[in-house]
């Protein structure tokens, strides 16, 4: 197993702004990562220093084992970046974006134009391949920009927000065309605001927020931070809330106004129905009962520090990141390549 | 990860490649290339009709002395679109995606250039064809016309870097657009449309140092073969030596600040 992508105590400064405070990556080969934060994380940054676009202040930057700043050359002819906008040219066709960005990625004149045939076909841009890219919908050019940077097959493809804006539809087409991509052996980072998005293409996730990673690992266990579920039973009397708060295993929280009690739970259901039968047996009646699957909103949410949109519970044993350790997909890559 | 050497562009592929990609994006914007004739034109038609009557230039027909000043000076006014250009590319995006390419980052704006060395010649070949059908008749025959044509691409090629430079430095439409202005004083302030020997003093001493009169000087040695025909105070071979020098100072300090500017990252 070896790292695709090692970063370590990455710094960048923008007029004595931080934009990446230190950043410690090891990401193997083999799984998509995605780089997940709001807007100003630092996500365009990171992403143009692993193409080798900007330069960071300090710390160092590897690709493919090749270093970013002194084998600029080597890590150029290793990715295909597809930015934060879409960059092909509005007046050429979308074959011949293709074949001129192919020449310019290294390919001969045949393999240039074979690669691009292969290219339309894969992101499914046949039908326009021959108008300019100026008439494009903003998915077609999209899913254009997308196919110009991994018309020369890189070994990693380089994605900034590449479904911002889109359709919900364009956004399926591009998910595909990722997934396609993985499946095909090529190794993805891809940057994204939204957590459905890492939720379905990435087998890790990294967490920035202002210049620092904040949480990495796996979707599934991203969502483990945020305790189990979220149980909510209203009843139908203040003075019954009280009663229902005995039955619940361990901390909850009262909302006299609602009438209901909330709490976490590890394993919701099985908890929810205990207090309902409980409740039952005295004669109280539940109006509504609720099970809160936590979603990576919630993690997202908890990690950053913003409210929550309901004052759900107390997400215990949403821990904070475990300092220094270098997040890693599947299993942390030992001893390098 | 798929296991193989990194790919890299040879120079000559991807200064083809970009110069491709411009040529094109420009003649599938015939307005720029319209518009680009047009003014030109214009121009020449406005001072040899207009104005032409009221300039005394010692000796020469007015159209004679204009032409080759004229066609000098739309080398310069070809090539300033080239800095919005190079700007809005830094915007947008484009220029992240080549620096991300394996290619140098030379070939990517000696590319522009080409491109919009092409772009020049065609306003050049249109004025020079309208000129000639208003009574231009260079002294030296067909020779002295094509000297005049290709000293007219150096002129382009000598301030397409220089607007290069504008669009790199600045990284905004406006602003590269804004320095483009400094053609106006360049090209009206200079010998090209009167002897700068009309002009006041203070004026004068400009006009005379600045290097658009020298190329222009140059430019007219070239058509006529005589230098006192354009009531010039030098031999012609001084106009093109010094031109040459000027042309010569000014591209490489322009294209290497451009480059070493654009590959900062
Ligand atoms: N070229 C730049 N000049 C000045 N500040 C910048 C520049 N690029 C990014 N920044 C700043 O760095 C921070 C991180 O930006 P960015 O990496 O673009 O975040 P994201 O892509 O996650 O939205 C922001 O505060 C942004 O304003
Ligand atoms: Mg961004």
């Amino acid at each position: 197993m070896s790292a695709i992508i090692e970063t370590e105590r990455l710094v960048k400064s923008y007029r004595g702004r931080p934009a990446l405070r230190g950043i410690d990556l090891a990401l193997e080969s083999g799984i998509v990562h995605a780089l997940l934060g709001p807007n100003g994380a630092g996500k365009t940054t990171l992403v143009s220093i692993l193409s080798t676009v900007v330069r960071p202040d300090g710390g160092t930057a590897r690709v493919a084992g090749h270093d970013v700043r002194r084998e600029a050359a080597a890590v150029r002819g290793v990715i295909g970046l597809a930015g934060q906008h879409a960059a092909v040219e509005p007046k050429l066709t979308g074959r011949e974006n293709l074949r001129v960005f192919g020449r310019l990625s290294g390919l001969g004149a045949r393999a240039a134009r074979h690669a691009a045939e292969s290219a339309l076909g894969r992101l499914g841009l046949e039908a326009v391949a021959d108008r300019v890219a100026g008439g494009y919908s903003g998915g077609q050019r999209r899913r254009l920009d997308l196919a110009v940077s991994l018309v020369a097959r890189p070994a990693l493809v380089l994605l900034d927000e590449p479904t911002t804006g889109l359709d919900p539809l364009s956004r399926r087409q591009l998910w595909d065309a990722v997934a396609e991509l993985t499946r095909e052996g090529t190794d993805v980072l891809l940057t994204t605001q939204y957590l459905e998005e890492a939720d379905a293409l990435a087998g890790n996730v990294v967490v920035l927020n202002e210049g620092g990673i904040v949480a990495h690992g796996s979707p599934a266990r991203l969502k483990s931070r945020v305790a189990g579920e979220t149980v909510t039973i209203a009843v139908d009397r203040p003075e019954h809330a009280a009663v229902a708060a005995q039955s619940v295993p361990g901390d909850c929280r009262i909302d006299a106004e609602r009438m209901s009690v909330t709490w976490s739970s590890r394993s919701g259901a099985r908890e929810a129905l205990g207090v309902f039968a409980d409740l039952g047996a005295r004669g109280i009646e539940v109006r509504e009962l609720t099970i809160h699957r936590p979603t990576l909103d919630d993690v997202f949410l908890d990690l950053v520090g913003a409210e929550k949109p309901e004052g759900g519970g107390e997400p215990e044993g949403a821990e904070q990141p475990e300092g220094a350790g270098k997040p890693a997909g599947a299993g942390k890559p030992e001893g390098g390549r | 990860m798929t296991v193989s050497a990194p790919r890299r562009t040879a120079w000559p592929v991807a200064l083809l490649a970009v110069t491709r990609r411009h040529a094109l994006a420009t003649i599938r914007t015939p307005a720029v290339v319209i518009m680009s004739v047009v003014q030109s034109v214009v121009f020449l038609l406005i001072f040899r009709y207009v104005f032409g009557g009221a300039i005394g230039t010692g000796g020469l027909d007015y159209v004679q002395f204009l032409a080759p000043g004229l066609l000098v000076v739309s080398m310069l006014f070809s090539v300033i679109g080239v800095g919005g250009a190079v700007a809005e590319d830094m915007g947008t995006g484009v220029t992240d995606r080549l620096k991300s390419l394996p290619i140098a980052p030379s070939a990517a704006l000696v590319g522009r250039v080409l491109a919009q060395l092409g772009l020049s010649a065609v306003t050049l070949l249109a004025t020079a064809a309208i000129a000639v059908a208003v009574g231009f008749r260079p002294g030296v025959g067909f020779a002295g016309l094509l000297g005049v044509l290709g000293w007219c691409l150096l002129v382009a090629l000598t301030f397409g870097w220089v607007f290069i430079l504008a669009g790199v430095a600045t990284r905004d439409v406006q602003s590269a657009q804004g320095i483009g202005f400094v053609v106006l004083p360049l090209t009206f302030v200079s010998g090209a449309f009167v002897p700068a020997g009309s002009m006041p003093d203070w004026l004068r001493g400009f006009a005379d140092n600045q290097p658009v009169t020298v190329l222009v000087a140059a430019a007219r040695w070239l058509a006529h073969g005589d230098p006192r025909l354009a009531n010039a105070s030098h031999g012609g071979g001084y106009y093109v030596l010094v031109g040459l020098t000027w042309m010569a100072a000014i591209l490489l300090a322009a294209a290497v600040a451009a480059v070493s500017l654009y590959r900062r990252r």
